[in-house]
């Protein structure tokens, strides 16, 4: 079983996932009051979400009033929750959907009402079927003027990507377009900036920043997988550190040097428990929070097995609609995996930097550059292995 | 002169006939990507369209020669329009039909820019129409079918067409699929 | 339009199917990759901005745009 893959479990923060479950309707109005009435641009609204510094939580970290701002000045607009969570690695939105659908749907009704769109639609993943359950609960219990549509997709890798995810939810293949779907005026967004902006609207943005840093405020979801006691969904202040997060999941459970941040589109570091989790310090190491999937990745397992099997997956998982990433991830995964066989090593070595030549920035969409960040820098990480490897021999305690 | 309008209107149409069928299976090649005598790609593209353009040439000069002729009895109504009264007018009608298709094929690629790809490609799949249609007026119209040089030049002209259609159905490569395969 | 300063070459690569025409007519500008795929390498000065319009009227998927 690979090293990455994770399932849900223990939620330790109160903002988004409540101790003991968030409930059912009635509940959720008893702890946090009926939803404040938002008018279309509502300027005050949208001035607490911009002073908030609430950015997407759903890997690119853009900054929300932004986008808002963008959709709401289109004449005909519509809103898409984006649950699809498409990184296998990656727990966190199906958890919260689970958990605490009712926060999601205000924010998806707030959202809405601030771009005065007519139709909403919430999007999970076909086998999602605790949070598509939850959801659907949800809707029933909420009057029907905030119902939104909700829309089963199927499970691939891609269909998390934005306009991607607007063709899959009006029945079309699950493919990205290359252009951005708030500039037609349709706003998709993360289900978990959604719960956040929920609650911004009700409490404000100076209540928002009480957590996190300066530069990056609030809270956000991770989800913690490999050698922890406790591996899951955590609810974290940004700008938490490594150390403190792992500890929160019960503490390393074998030694730990290496880790990987951001999932499949992530990169690897060497393990610092010093290491905060913020963009502004990740990014000093090539690195970014992406959609917060961070695994302790044990001494005992083999790093660069796991970097061809991931590489071998984003190959799959193509949209198959690119050249260089339809011809080159294959590639890359066959140089990977001769790495990891040790045949002609160095014949695979050299052709890895060619590969990443043509394929880098030549898609529609960031599915090939993802890859060869995850790939460069697990070859990076895990360099002492490929000797190791080439006289076929691995310290790793399991091997394919 | 009657004779001489007789013999311009199937010598064009022969010639009009033959120009299709190099277009088509030129225009096939260049979906296959295929070269001609080991030239660049772009050049059997070039002469598909050189060809398409030659044989709108020869088709205008035969629908032409069609119109000025008393004998033939074809109204211009009859020659874009198929089933307008004329004379053996099913075979008539194939050829207009044709003549609107390739007319449409020809205008669509000459403002494909404008018009977009999607609406050029759809609409360049009716050369698979036009053709067989200019092939049963050529044959229909029953003029020459007698003369082993036309029943000759027909004969090629649909082993050629025959090739190529079966040619695009077994060596087409539509390029970017899942699996990994060599393109260039 | 002014055509003193350099036009940008731009491949539409959801278009693009690797019919190789735009480095066939453009080789000072368009390199392929190994599978057949432009690699816009050079810049169109204004000398080769008539072959680069024409590379662009020839592109069977038209994948490709010029920029200022």
């Amino acid at each position: 079983m690979s090293a990455l893959a994770t399932s849900a479990f223990p939620e330790t923060r109160s903002r988004l996932l409540p101790p003991g479950g968030a409930g059912g309707y009635r509940t959720h109005l008893a702890r946090h009051g009926a939803l404040p009435h938002v008018r279309r641009r509502d300027p005050a609204l949208l001035a607490a979400v911009e002073a908030s510094g609430l950015t997407g939580r759903g890997g690119a970290a853009f900054p929300t009033a932004t986008k808002l701002a963008a959709v709401a000045g289109r004449r005909r607009t519509t809103v898409v929750a984006n649950g699809v969570e498409g990184e296998p690695a990656s727990a966190k939105d199906k958890v919260l959907l689970a958990h605490n659908p009712h926060l999601v749907l205000d924010g998806l009704v707030v959202a809405a009402r601030l771009v005065g769109a007519r139709e909403s639609t919430i999007a999970v993943a076909a086998d999602a079927a605790a949070a598509a359950r939850a959801v659907e609960r949800a809707i029933a219990e909420r009057p029907v003027r905030e119902r939104p549509r909700l829309v089963l997709v199927p499970d691939r890798f891609v269909a998390g990507e934005e306009s991607a995810l607007v063709n899959a939810v009006s029945g079309r293949p699950a493919k990205p377009t290359g252009k951005r779907p708030f500039a037609a005026g349709t706003l998709v967004q993360n289900v978990e900036t959604l719960a956040h902006l929920a609650l911004v609207a009700r409490y404000g943005a100076a209540w928002f920043r009480a957590a996190g840093t300066d530069s990056e405020p609030g809270t956000a979801l991770a989800t913690v997988g490999g050698a922890v006691e406790a591996p899951g969904v955590v609810e974290l202040d940004l700008g938490t550190t490594l150390g403190d997060l792992f500890a929160r999941c019960g503490g390393l459970v074998e030694p730990v040097d290496a880790v990987l941040v951001g999932g499949y589109f992530g990169r690897w570091l060497p393990f610092d428990p010093e290491l905060e989790l913020s963009n502004e310090a990740l990014r000093a190491h090539g690195a970014s929070l992406g959609a917060r999937v961070i695994v302790a990745f044990p001494r005992s397992a083999c790093g660069l097995a796991e970097v061809a099997r991931v590489a071998r997956y984003m190959a799959r998982e193509s949209a198959g609609q690119c050249g260089p990433c339809v011809f080159g991830l294959p590639a890359l995964a066959d140089a990977l995996e001769a790495i990891v066989d040790g045949r002609d090593t160095d014949a695979a070595l050299r052709r890895v930097p060619r590969l990443h030549a043509q394929i880098a920035r030549r898609g529609a969409c960031a599915h090939p550059d993802g890859t060869l960040a995850f790939v460069r820098s697990g070859l990076e990480v895990f360099a002492a292995d490929i000797d190791r490897h080439r006289r076929g021999t691995c310290r790793a305690a399991t091997r394919r | 002169m009657s004779n001489a309008d007789w013999h311009l209107i199937r010598s064009t149409g022969v010639v009009s006939l033959v120009l299709l069928t190099l277009a088509l299976t030129l225009g096939i090649l260049t979906s296959n990507r295929g070269r001609l005598a080991g030239r660049p790609r772009f050049v059997t593209a070039a002469v598909h369209r050189s060809a398409s353009l030659l044989s709108v040439v020869f088709v205008a000069l035969h629908v032409a020669t069609t119109l000025l002729d008393p004998y033939a009895a074809v109204s211009l109504l009859a020659v874009v329009l198929p089933g307008a009264r004329a004379a053996s007018p099913l075979w008539i009608a194939l050829g207009a039909l044709s003549l609107d298709l390739v007319a449409a094929l020809v205008v669509t690629s000459l403002l494909r820019v404008r018009l977009g790809y999607r609406t050029w490609r759809a609409t360049h799949w009716l050369a698979y129409l036009s053709w067989p249609l200019a092939f049963a007026h050529s044959v229909g119209m029953g003029s020459d079918t007698g003369s082993l040089w036309f029943r000759a030049t027909a004969l090629a002209c649909l082993a050629a067409a025959l090739a190529a259609a079966g040619s695009r159905l077994v060596l087409h490569r539509p390029g970017k699929r899942l699996e990994p395969q060599a393109v260039v | 339009m002014s055509e003193n300063a350099n036009h940008a070459l731009h491949v539409d690569m959801l278009r693009c199917d690797a019919f190789g025409y735009c480095a066939e007519l453009l080789p000072e500008v368009v390199e392929l990759d190994e599978w057949g795929y432009p690699i816009v390498a050079g810049a169109v000065t204004p000398e080769r901005l008539a072959d680069a319009r024409r590379a662009v009227a020839a592109c069977p998927k038209l994948a490709l745009r010029l920029a200022r």
